[in-house]
């Protein structure tokens, strides 16, 4: 039945409402595929068959009653083990929360679930959602369906969201969701040839999501096209009031506003992020997108983010330091692991605790969180960070007073193999050159595939947006999408 | 953390913690630190009691359901002495 | 100026004392949770995921709760900061599920205020002082370790956890333990007026961290210890004491003051150095990124005063100079809400009963209530709250009185009797008989009696031994069971006696 795991989003959601096939069908071809992958790709920490398959004959059942269906009615998704799932284990990539079971559900998740999607399992991440590579999970890495031409290394699916990525691109499940705090959706789109966005800062609820960087995170979806995402991002966005940061703003109909047509657009092109010795055809693929972009009717401008070298290293103080904070109730008193050595007093069973639970990078940060934080640190790191914070988004808001969206790379290069980059953590972080600035300002932004390399690996192309121009940002990816006629898909090898 | 992996983990740091430095060489006078993302109100809750179930209490067995020692409705953690 | 000193080996030493003040705000709900915030509930049951501190659970502000801090620096005439920002303050400790405190530091709700404070309550023409207030911010309160339920364990109660408390931050401008236990008090009351906070310390609504150091006169500021959680204002005088002498001693052997924390043992009346409670004492705040900064709006703010009450100066100036009580009533009866409470219905139904005006009646409904009632009261061992006789029924008695249907010391009488059977006053004067005899004929009779029986008193009298009127008066109430009018026997008398 792999033709059904083929389908769109939108092609199973008419499929099950017309009733050409059923969504238990769905949700069987799809549990199928994601127990064959399991092994060689490791996407998934835990898989929930039985609830995709619970999930999908509510819908059967429903449409026979003639109910009206959810915008999601049949489609079995990946949910990222990121955001809580009642009940179900919950973990973060991380030993310090195996064995977790919330006993509440998500924002976003519930959202997804009421609009009558299905959870057909949690995907595997970076611990604690950072890292640019999967490499960090204490579940194993994920390995990406895609292979160099001739050559059976594994390759990377990028981060944190890698298992999301891997899964929508094996067709392991139509959709997934990911969380971006500093391009963990766009990232791993643009790795494995398929597209994701993440949102305005705040359009999406953070209630449940297990925090990293409370300023940075946003929960996106990740899906094989355009109008996957809107339909995925409709549903999943929306006023949360238990989330002090959650946006009091109608979700527009991002599904229906879709439309290629750009004339009367214009393109902004940042000279700062066409850096020296970028990868050739990385800088092929963003001239090829302006002239996609012109050929849908933009007119394409030179913009100016001048402090784009500066995103990276605010960055890399902002989340950590976040993060160590955030972090810090990982302590085996009410939930998680407990490391108790014998005769150990309170302070021993915090410190062997995290030492044990948490992940080499995981650790990294917390610690690098910890110095900038600190006292007689905290000018000249914390507030310096925030102060450049604040001029990348005037740099931005300066932009877009020339333009309506910016198009560049989402990545500096195409993915890597495991273990390539793992041994020096700061040339992990500079995976993440073109996607930080957009999280630091709150904008939305999206990866869509542009083609592939000379190895025959997938690039992305970055879409970055006005504040709360999600639509913006969608219709310029459609606009490319169309064009790029995109129909790579990874060799079935496992 | 064990010796060895301090060793490892310390070079690392360091190197970060130098690259990072470069921010200093950013002209910030008369910028603000951001403290709003994406401008926003800080919206304040009514004074209920369990409104939300989501929020409220009442949930002990919620709060308790995972604690590695829950003990009469207590957590618990070694003995402290204060 | 204070002149408190203490009296060390080498010379005398002042003391200095500022007080942080916990307060915790008279809320339904918790400050970032709808947990309720009620005393007393079953372990862990007033907990929700958010006080849980469960992966990935946010905060929101309750309103009521920034309402309260707002009313309080309005009452004591602080700076309101339309802008304020929450921090983190970053700790390990098994009472804070989070890993940090949601708190205020960089910039807080309230700012620069103060309080006048009456230093010695019995003299109340005496001293005032004013007392500076530097900042009262909002932050959530910690849970509570219970650490003799186990042998080897320590029990985690997070019902506490996220309560709202104002942390209100005086100036070190006490210079002895009286001022400190006359700003406390004070505070409380205010606190208890403006409705914020219950002030019950004993069950820990309001603690005191107790900063003292010392110095001779004239020079800088002496490096200061911080005496945490004191929950009583005699304790508070008593931490000021002990430290301080601690101190000056210390200093004199040669030693130095070492900033630390410390805890009072009311046992011993001693303090201790308390064993470090957290690892680090860099607190790394840093704004909460999970809320944004808070405004107020005018209209807010507006509410907040408006709905402010009568406060305990303004209402004890009132008093002394809209009612004509004394300074010394005034002060007694403004002390705590519920007495000035208590005595303004009390009044009003006076004035009522009697068809007067509240002025006229008011020193008698405060003499009553001070002299009378409170002392009843004491010997019951009951307060003020318990008290069987009501506001209303005070008035009946009082307008028996006033009419002069009976003496004030029939009434004392009638006042026991009250107390003890629960009727009232006019049911008890009827059903007793203890209507005064105002009938000047029946007690010109008894006074007649009273002189013939006493004719060698009445020669001393009149050569001159002026106490003996008293004894007249005695004998001619003696002699009509004490309900004869006393202002007609007086009057009698002095006719009579010449």
């Amino acid at each position: 039945m792999t033709d059904l795991a083929d389908l769109t989003v939108a092609a199973i959601r008419s499929g099950v409402a017309q009733g050409s096939f059923t969504a238990r069908e769905v949700a069987e071809a799809f549990n199928a595929n994601v127990a064959a992958a399991q092994d060689a790709l490791n996407a998934f920490i835990v898989a929930t068959p039985e609830q995709a398959l619970e999930a999908a004959d509510r819908v059967d059942a429903a449409r026979a009653a003639g109910q009206p269906l959810g915008k999601l009615a049949g489609v079995p998704i990946g949910m990222k083990d990121l955001f809580a799932t009642c009940d179900v284990q919950t973990t973060a990539a991380s030993h310090i929360l195996e064995g977790f079971r919330p006993q509440y559900e998500s924002t976003v998740s519930q959202k997804l679930w009421d609009a009558g999607a299905g959870m057909l399992g949690k995907l595997n991440l970076d611990q604690f959602a950072m890292g640019s590579s999967n490499e960090t999970s204490y579940f194993g890495n994920v390995v990406s369906p895609w292979r160099r031409a001739g050559d059976t290394a594994q390759l990377a699916p990028g981060g944190s969201s890698g298992g999301s990525s891997a899964a929508v691109a094996a067709r392991l499940c139509p959709a997934a969701t990911g969380t971006d705090t500093g391009g963990s959706i766009r990232q791993p789109a643009a790795f494995t040839g398929i597209t994701g966005i993440k949102p305005t800062y705040g359009r999406c609820s953070r209630w449940g999501i297990v925090a990293f960087a409370s300023s940075l995170d946003q929960a996106g979806p990740m899906a094989r096209d355009v109008r996957d995402c809107a339909i995925m991002l409709e549903a999943m966005a929306g006023f949360d009031p238990k989330d002090a940061t959650s946006l009091d703003l109608p979700v527009p109909e991002w599904e229906a506003g879709l439309s290629a047509d750009l004339s009367g657009k214009v393109v902004g092109i940042p000279r700062e992020y066409r850096m020296d010795g970028m990868d050739g055809d990385v800088a092929k693929s963003w001239d090829d997108g302006i002239a996609w972009l012109k050929d849908a009717g933009a007119k394409v401008v030179d913009v100016s983010l001048p402090h784009t070298q500066y995103a990276l290293p605010a960055y890399y103080i902002i989340a950590p330091a976040e993060a160590s904070s955030n972090l810090a109730r990982y302590d085996g008193v009410r939930y998680g692991l407990r490391d108790l050595p014998e005769g150990a007093g309170l302070q021993d069973m915090y410190a062997a605790t995290r030492a044990a639970g948490f992940g080499d990078e995981v650790k990294r940060r917390i610690l690098i969180g910890t110095y900038v934080l600190s006292a007689g640190f905290y000018d000249a790191y914390y507030t310096q960070a925030q102060k450049v914070r604040t001029l990348i988004s005037h740099d931005f808001k300066s932009a877009f007073s020339q333009c309506d969206v910016i198009l560049a790379p989402t990545t500096p290069t195409a993915t890597f193999a495991l273990g390539e980059k793992s041994g020096d953590p700061l040339e992990m972080y500079l995976n993440d050159v073109f996607s930080v600035p957009a999280s630091l300002a709150g904008l939305p932004a999206m990866s869509v595939p542009a083609g592939l390399n000379r190895e025959g690996l997938p690039l992305g192309l970055q879409i970055i947006g006005k504040a709360f121009d999600e639509q913006g940002v969608l219709n310029a990816g459609l606009a490319i999408e169309q064009r790029v006629g995109f129909v790579a898909k990874p060799e079935r090898w496992w | 953390m064990s010796d060895d992996a301090l060793d490892r983990m310390v070079p690392e740091l360091n190197q970060i913690l130098d690259w990072v430095e470069q921010l200093g060489s950013v002209d910030v006078t008369g910028i603000e630190p951001m403290t709003a993302v994406i401008p926003n109100t800080l919206r304040l809750r009514d004074d209920v009691v369990d409104a939300d179930p989501l929020t409220g209490g009442n949930r002990r067995d919620a709060v308790l359901a995972n604690a590695p020692a829950a003990e009469h409705g207590f957590f618990g953690v070694p003995k402290v002495i204060e | 100026m204070s002149n408190y000193r203490i009296h060390g080996a080498t010379g005398e030493w002042e003391v200095v004392i500022g007080l942080e003040v916990h307060a915790q705000v008279t809320s339904s709900a918790k400050l970032f949770s709808g947990a309720s915030t009620e005393f007393g509930a079953e372990p862990n049951a007033q907990v929700s995921l958010v006080d849980a501190a469960m992966p990935g659970m946010l905060p929101v502000p309750n309103r009521e709760c920034i309402r309260q801090a707002v009313r309080t620096g309005m009452a004591v005439g602080a700076q309101i900061n339309k802008w304020s920002r929450f921090d983190r303050k970053n700790y390990f400790y098994a009472d804070l599920p989070q890993g940090y405190q949601i708190s205020q530091l960089y910039h807080p709700l309230v700012g620069e205020g103060s309080i006048e404070v009456t230093l010695d309550e019995k003299d109340p023409e005496g001293s005032t002082k004013t007392i500076g207030i530097e900042r009262i911010h909002v932050e959530q309160d910690a849970g509570k370790l219970m650490h003799d339920q186990h042998p080897t364990m320590s029990y985690v109660d997070l019902n506490r956890s996220g309560v709202a408390l104002m942390e209100i931050v005086s100036r070190p401008d006490m210079r002895s333990p009286a001022e400190a236990g006359a700003y406390l008090a004070k505070l409380r009351s205010i606190l208890r007026y403006v409705g914020s906070c219950d002030g019950n310390m004993d069950q820990g609504s309001m603690r005191a961290d107790v900063n003292v150091s010392v110095r001779r006169p004239g020079e800088p500021f002496g490096t200061r210890t911080e005496t945490k959680n004191v929950n009583s204002v005699r304790f508070v005088m008593a931490v000021v004491e002990s430290e301080a002498r601690r101190q000056v001693d210390l200093i004199e052997d040669g030693g130095t003051v070492v900033q630390e924390t410390r805890l009072y043992d009311p046992d011993k009346n001693t303090t201790r150095a308390m064993r470090s409670k957290e690892d680090a004492h860099d607190y790394r705040y840093f704004p909460d990124p999970d809320l944004l900064p808070l405004e107020l709006d005018d209209a807010f703010l507006h509410d907040c005063r408006a709905s402010l009450p009568e406060l305990p100066d303004a209402k004890r100036h009132r008093y002394e100079t809209a009612l004509g009580l004394s300074a010394y009533n005034a002060g007694v009866l403004t002390a705590d809400v519920e007495t000035a409470r208590w005595f303004e219905a009390l009044l009003a139904a006076t004035a009522a009963a009697q068809g007067k005006p509240e002025s006229e009646v008011a020193k008698q409904a405060a003499n009553w209530l001070t002299s009378e009632l409170f002392g009843a009261l004491n010997k019951l061992g009951k307060g003020l709250e318990d008290s069987p006789v009501s506001p209303e029924a005070g008035a009946e008695l009082l307008a028996l009185v006033g009419k002069g249907t009976i003496s004030g010391s029939i009434a004392k009488q009638v006042l026991e009797k009250m107390l003890e059977t629960g009727d009232g006053a006019a049911a008890i004067v009827e059903r007793e008989g203890l209507k005064q005899e105002s009938d000047s004929g029946a007690i010109e009779a008894a006074v007649d009696k009273v002189l013939a029986d006493n004719a060698d008193k009445v020669e001393q009298y009149r050569g001159g031994k002026e106490a003996l009127f008293g004894f007249f008066v005695g004998q001619t109430m003696k002699a009509m069971q004490g309900k004869a009018n006393p202002q007609v026997v007086n009057e009698i008398l002095k006719a009579k006696l010449g």
